[in-house]
């Protein structure tokens, strides 16, 4: 069984920041990581690995220094990485992303299932995943908190909906996106560390993927960004004051006239 | 590619080197100059006061026909025999979008045994109400669901096409956008309409730190989704509509995946991200056991519990009740974070709340930035009094004063 993992390289919320003074971003400092939920996905993978037998391969796509994070979950025990990058790819959409690494799985050739982090958090769309799929042809399933591996080669899923859990037969070939149900990320241990230390990994651009320059990148994008501006600021903040049933009397009377329900 | 600089109107002032994110601005005496490190978001183009900088357009979905697509749909969310309410929150965002374009509003409707709900959709705002009823659709998979949108949309060709950010839209739309081969915007906050009759879609970037408007030129329709809360619903009135029953292939419907169970939550946990009023636990409780407060006082509220990263890694709570960047994202009219300290991975989880109500006892703690109502105060000591106040004023005390 041939597992690819897709990981996303984002700046350590920690340090992103906005300037309260210059309402810009502060930069200052911001290191790079895993998407957390890319390290559930590579949990989620592992532990398939660990109890059936299976290749795992993690995928990016990003500039050359998102090799780091590729290095991140080779050391946690992922067997293989490559790194998608090309200046052709930069402005890329969902979309255009989805059609990238589509043509990376594709390229990979026997893959039968794809598992991802159920959205980055830089960016929040959640949408790489299910367009990848739908690029691809093959069923997915999303918000999975729970994947057991049947013999038959299917996959049994269980989803966390809006109004509780939904358990899923998946045939093979498939794609999934994963919560933190799926599995706490392991932590990196020395022998793959020295592993990953030395690791070859590939870089695959546009002429590796076979894609046409008009297909990726901001020219194969369907959405564009026109206007970048710091969100209106929240109204001053109010301290209640006083002995602590002073301050719940406050609190309440602030509330009801703020018009929450059911107070 | 990357961004533009007009070298006849840089003044080399070197705003735009302090914004960019990436470190991909490099401003000279001459003016500025934009590196290979650029992955153009747009960043550096609002902030230069000279209108220097512009992004390069995007080239995909040349759609010729473009102007063949007309009209707003708004996809309605049918659950167990009921509209969710994103819906007609949906409805009064896209009436105001197509009176702005002079078009006709849809409403789409899949499901079983869909009754009188599309009169309910008119209600609310639609002209007409295209449905497909089938049993094939009774249960929600994301290949059905989306070859039925795909088929209403490419027989009816409308320009904009919004759906609800739910677990539901989040999972499916986006099948419906690539099968289409267009634009999806996901989670906007606003919507609009631009001078060219462009939607205008608006949404937090970069962890709800900065807001960016994007536009998608040539993919028709253009589609967004929006969470639930965000937008308001018209008042229900008798208004004139149609409704008109799709029929579409069973080929289209068809599902490779097999729904094999569903199972609805007990208690209120998955209703977290729906709920008006969530009260949320941290450090700061001390003990698990003594979340049994912020659940009375969340019962009071008809709200729901949430917590932070930390106690749901302790086990003091189940995961599905983590609010936070790894874990659920709520936006309720009141949020109250109890002994939170408001690490950043928790405030983007939050940040969108309405009014937000902070509980810490360390007067220094980052909760009190975002905080709304900041409240100085042991919160174990603080929420049986909040409790008992709410009691006083709703004459249910029993003499405790």
């Amino acid at each position: 069984m041939h597992i690819v993992v897709f990981i996303k390289q984002v700046p350590d919320a920690k340090n992103v920041r906005i300037d309260p003074e210059t309402h810009t971003l502060v930069r200052q400092g911001v290191e790079s990581i895993v998407n957390p939920f890319d390290l559930f996905a590579v949990e989620a993978a592992l532990r398939i690995k660990d109890e059936h037998g299976a290749a795992v391969t993690a995928l990016t796509m990003g500039p050359p220094q998102a090799k780091d994070a590729l290095r991140d979950v080779l050391a946690r025990g992922v067997d293989d990485a490559v790194l998608v990058s090309d200046r052709a790819f930069a402005g890329a959409d969902t979309w255009a992303t989805s059609v990238t690494l589509a043509a990376a799985v594709r390229k990979m050739g026997d893959v039968d299932l794809v598992v991802c982090g159920k959205q980055a958090v830089d960016g929040d769309t959640a949408q790489v995943g299910p367009e990848t799929a739908t690029v691809l042809d093959i069923p997915y399933a999303t918000f999975v908190k729970e994947i057991v591996k049947s013999e038959d080669s299917s996959l049994k899923v269980t989803r966390q909906t809006d109004e509780g859990t939904a358990v899923w037969r998946l045939p093979l070939p498939a794609l999934v996106t994963v919560l933190k149900e799926a599995g706490e990320p392991r932590l990196p241990s020395l022998r793959h560390k020295m592993r990953a230390k030395k690791a070859e990994i590939p870089v695959w651009g546009i002429e590796e993927l076979g894609l046409q320059a008009d297909r990726v990148g901001l020219s194969g994008s369907y959405t564009q960004v026109v206007r970048v501006f710091s969100p209106p600021r929240r109204e001053e903040r109010v301290l209640v004051e006083g002995s602590v049933s002073e301050q719940a009397e406050q609190l309440y009377r602030y509330l009801k006239e703020a018009g929450i329900p059911n107070l | 590619m990357k961004a533009i600089v007009d070298i006849d109107k840089c003044t080399a002032c070197g705003v735009c080197e302090e914004v960019c994110p990436y470190e991909a601005i490099v401003v000279t005496e001459t003016g500025a100059e934009i590196t290979d490190e650029c992955t153009l978001c747009g960043m550096c183009v609002d902030t230069c006061e000279f209108g220097a900088i512009s992004l390069p357009e995007v080239g995909a979905g040349a759609v010729e026909d473009a102007g063949q697509y007309r009209g707003v749909c708004v996809y309605a969310e049918w659950r167990d025999g009921a509209v969710h309410r994103v819906s007609h929150e949906l409805l009064g965002a896209g009436r105001e979008l197509a009176d702005a374009r002079g078009v006709e509003l849809a409403a789409v409707l899949l499901g079983h045994s869909l009754g009188d709900l599309p009169g309910e959709l008119v209600a609310h705002g639609a002209d007409v109400v295209y449905t497909v009823d089938r049993p094939e659709l009774a249960r929600f998979t994301d290949e059905a669901y989306a070859g039925a949108l795909v088929e209403i949309v490419r027989k009816k060709r409308p320009e904009i096409l919004l759906a609800g950010a739910t677990s539901m839209g989040r999972s499916f739309i986006p099948r419906v956008a690539a099968t289409l081969k267009t634009g999806l915007t996901a989670d906007c906050t606003r919507l609009g309409v631009s001078d060219e009759g462009l939607l205008l879609q608006t949404r937090p970037a970069f962890g709800g730190n900065v807001m960016a408007t994007i536009v998608c030129p040539r993919g028709r329709p253009q589609m967004a989704t929006v969470r639930p809360k965000v937008m308001k619903a018209l008042e229900p009135a008798r208004r004139e509509g149609r409704v008109e029953e799709v029929d579409v292939s069973a080929e289209s419907i068809r599902s490779r995946v097999e729904v094999l169970e569903v199972i609805p939550e007990e208690d209120r946990t998955a209703k977290l991200t729906e709920a008006d009023v969530v009260i949320s636990g941290g450090r700061g409780l001390q003990k698990a056991g003594n979340f049994a407060l912020l659940d009375e006082l969340a019962r009071m509220l008809g709200g729901a519990v949430g917590a932070s990263r930390s106690v749901v890694d302790d086990g003091w709570i189940d995961p599905s009740h983590q609010v936070g960047q790894t874990g659920r994202t709520v936006a309720p009219a009141l949020y109250m974070a109890a002994g939170i300290s408001g690490a950043v991975q928790h405030v983007v989880g939050m940040q969108g709340s309405k009014t937000i109500v902070a509980v810490n006892k360390d007067v220094n703690a980052p909760i009190f930035d975002v905080a709304t109502v900041g409240v100085v105060a042991d919160l174990l000591e603080f929420v049986p009094e909040f409790i008992k106040t709410i009691r006083r004023a709703r004459g249910e005390d029993r003499g405790e004063k």
